[in-house]
């Protein structure tokens, strides 16, 4: 864990001051509602469906213990008893007051959290590898970056008011784990030929309504520039990203029309005017960070810890969880566990109040007090040992958390969706479940592989579904509630953006249509080792098309052309 | 008379803002008195505004380039830039530019849709006058500046990042706290 100093703890405690004084405004009127929308949202502070929500940031995932209690705490008291994990590596809380919200962000202070920059049109929440400091392909530790540029981010006076939203992810390894290129800023580090870090650059990423995948406008940037690159790219932003149109005033548009080459001449002429200005970082403030991490205290273990491999070959369904919920550490000995927050029936990324305490106890008893969320929705004890793999698994078996489908179909990406929504054009989380029942089949799961299924409930794309393997997507249809579905995205180094298979189909008929997906793919797999999306890249969709609407259909779509041209 | 905040206090003030007309237009001018005029008054009307017997300056919008006036600063008893919407951030980087691209000294005052949630960042990037809009109580706005008693990044303010100044503090990166 990052631990604040007295400076961090001070601003901290300013802005619950602050944000009571502007709720105290607010409800004597003399605050407007708009005036105050933009000063709440900027805390993580929404009006919803049909209450509140608030979004708490938990900086690139990384959470203690205790903090997760203090979160059970506020849970319990004043919500209604549980909370969701975003995709942003967040926690919503839905049922908050919204005069309780400065109590609520005066005990988070108490464990060094907040609601800052949440959301509104600013810089969010800097969202790295749940992986950090553990991944035997790391480069460098993302933390330790990304609690530079939180720092760099938290009340920047010049970007505080931005066309909008503004999202940084920061990736440390060989492997993309954090989606960097569908970020308005990607930051993938890098090492060059005299071992130095640099970060390649990707802007103009994103999601949402237009969906793009970023372009790199600097292969190499040392990494003493990266605050005043950084500055430069977000003042050619807001100074002439789009504020006329709220659909059309992320970065990537301005990238888009200016053309990346445009742009990055912009930025690099900007650019020159602030490097190796005051911003310009020195090594002592990263040995400064790097230093106020708390580090775990490996042992020296014995890579194959007799009772592990023995209970893996006595334990078929412990064996099963181990190959899709563990994942390998960098230190013999020791592995990172996936505590599944995707068991069916239980809406992804929700945890009830208990489980939260008691996974805060499995953090103390096996993985030094710590925690990580993940952009799937996920929590992650990091620093396990092997030798106590079997213990911690029975106990998170008995709390619900140990479904072993990480990257299996049933690991929905998932929005809060109509339920809580207000921007929401459909429900999302009753889809997850039906999917969810519909493949509820453990061994018939793992037949089917690798599958990265998403949703989200509007073209917002909260739930990532234009990167996922197959996405489902959420749209109104002359006020029903229907579903679009895309397959063929994906995210990570080779990531891709899905492809809509043809016209949106009713809730009802969602499972269905994966049903007739998967068919198609375990029919014409070459191997078992050709996941899904392979498939989709070898032959297209169009045969998942014709499988899934039928020839009719086909016919049907035939005689229309015929009739355009006609 | 009209009053802003100026250093931390509440002054009065004797700064006309003229705006054009709705065609974009200029309007006459008084021949007395001090005025602050739209940058396109400036660009097309140099010669007679500065034959005038009142103090001069000039407001830039959101979306208009301080470039344009760099080499003029003496010209002008005060720059004003226009913030007109509450969520336009542009006028932040205008000031910044100002301040410390083209290194105007004078009078920077913030104007159009001014609260008191803004202050303390306009302060810090460069705003040392601030004509509050409509409605907002000027002493309860004075208090603003003092929300937040420290700050991570460089900015007109204070040049130094707080990393640079932990830095000078202790070199040796032994921390007091």
């Amino acid at each position: 864990m990052y631990i604040y100093d007295e400076i961090d703890q001070r601003l901290v405690d300013e802005r619950v001051t602050q944000f009571r004084g502007q709720t105290r405004r607010f409800l004597a009127g003399e605050l407007s509602e708009d005036d105050f929308r933009a000063l709440r949202l900027r805390n993580g502070l929404y009006i919803q469906r049909y209450a509140p929500m608030l979004r708490v940031a938990i900086p690139y995932g990384l959470l203690s213990a205790t903090q997760l209690r203090k979160l059970a705490q506020i849970a319990r008291t004043y919500d209604r008893g549980y909370a969701h994990f975003s995709t942003r590596q967040n926690m919503q809380f839905n049922w908050p007051k919204l005069e309780d919200v400065p109590d609520i962000l005066a005990e988070l202070a108490t464990v060094q959290m907040h609601a800052i920059q949440t959301s509104g049109n600013c810089v969010r929440n800097i969202t790295t590898d749940h992986y950090a400091g553990v991944a035997s392909d790391e480069i460098v530790d993302s933390f330790v970056w990304c609690e530079v540029l939180r720092q760099w981010s938290t009340f920047n006076p010049e970007f505080t008011y931005l066309p909008r939203k503004f999202k940084i992810a920061v990736n440390g390894s060989q492997s993309d784990r954090v989606a960097v290129q569908v970020h308005d800023i990607g930051l993938h580090a890098l090492r060059n030929a005299d071992g130095e870090v640099g970060f390649r650059v990707l802007v103009g990423g994103g999601l949402g309504r237009t969906p793009i995948i970023g372009h790199v406008i600097r292969e190499f940037l040392p990494w003493q520039h990266l605050l005043t690159y950084l500055d430069a790219v977000l003042r050619v932003y807001n100074r002439y990203g789009r504020r006329d149109n709220l659909n059309r005033a992320r970065i990537k548009i301005l990238v888009k029309e200016r053309t990346p080459e445009v742009f990055r001449k912009e930025v690099e002429a900007e650019w020159e005017h602030l490097k190796d200005g005051p911003a310009t970082l020195i090594a002592e403030e990263i040995t400064r960070i790097e230093r106020r991490f708390t580090r775990p205290h490996y042992q020296k273990l014995d890579p194959l810890a007799s009772g592990y491999v023995l209970a893996l070959a006595r334990d078929k369904a412990f064996a099963n969880w181990v190959g899709r919920n563990v994942h390998s550490h960098k230190v013999p000995g020791y592995a990172a566990v996936t505590l599944s927050l995707k068991k069916t029936g239980v809406p992804p990324g929700d945890v009830t109040a208990e489980q939260m305490d008691a996974i805060a106890d499995l953090a103390d008893r096996y993985s030094f007090g710590e925690l990580r969320v993940s952009h799937e929705q996920n929590l992650i004890l990091a620093d396990v040992r092997l030798s106590e793999l079997h213990d911690l698994w029975r106990k998170a078996r008995a709390l619900g958390l140990a479904t072993p489908n990480i990257g299996l179909l049933t690991n929905i990406i998932c929005c809060p969706g109509g339920d809580f929504c207000s921007l929401a054009n459909a429900k999302s989380i009753p889809v997850a479940e039906a999917i969810q029942r519909r493949f509820d089949d453990l061994d018939y799961l793992h037949d089917i592989g690798e599958l990265d299924l998403n949703i989200s409930g509007c073209m917002n794309a909260c739930g990532h579904h234009h990167v996922g393997h197959i996405g489902i997507l959420g749209v109104d249809k002359q006020g029903a509630e229907f579903y679009q579905i895309s397959i063929g995205g994906a995210q990570g180094n080779d990531a891709s953006l899905g492809k809509v298979l043809g016209p949106s189909v009713s809730q009802a008929e969602v499972p269905d249509v994966i049903e007739k997906l998967i068919d198609l793919y375990l029919s014409r797999r070459d191997s078992e080792e050709e996941r899904f999306v392979d498939l989709v890249r070898r032959i297209g969709i169009e045969p998942f098309k014709e499988h899934v609407y039928g020839i009719r259909h086909q016919a049907a779509a035939d005689r229309s052309r015929q009739l355009e041209a006609a | 008379m009209a009053f802003v905040i100026k250093q931390r206090q509440i002054a009065a003030d004797n700064w006309k803002l003229l705006k054009p007309a709705a065609d974009g237009s200029s309007t006459a001018v008084a021949s007395t008195g001090d005025i602050i005029v739209p940058l396109a008054f400036w660009l097309e009307q140099r010669e007679a505004l500065l034959s005038r017997a009142g103090r001069l300056g000039v407001w830039l919008d959101s979306h208009e380039e301080p470039g344009a006036i760099a080499s003029d600063f003496d010209r002008f008893g005060v720059i004003a830039v226009n913030f007109p919407k509450f969520g336009d951030g542009r006028g932040f980087s205008i000031a910044r530019l100002l301040r410390e691209r083209y290194g105007y000294q004078g009078e920077l005052r913030a104007i159009g849709e001014v609260g008191r949630d803004h202050l303390f960042f306009m302060a810090r990037c460069g705003f040392d006058s601030f004509l509050l809009r409509d409605a907002e109580d000027p002493e309860q706005a004075l208090t603003a500046f003092d929300d937040f008693s420290d700050a991570y990044q460089a900015s007109v303010e204070r040049p130094l990042p707080l990393f640079r100044r932990r830095f000078l503090a202790s070199p040796d990166g032994v921390e007091s706290s």
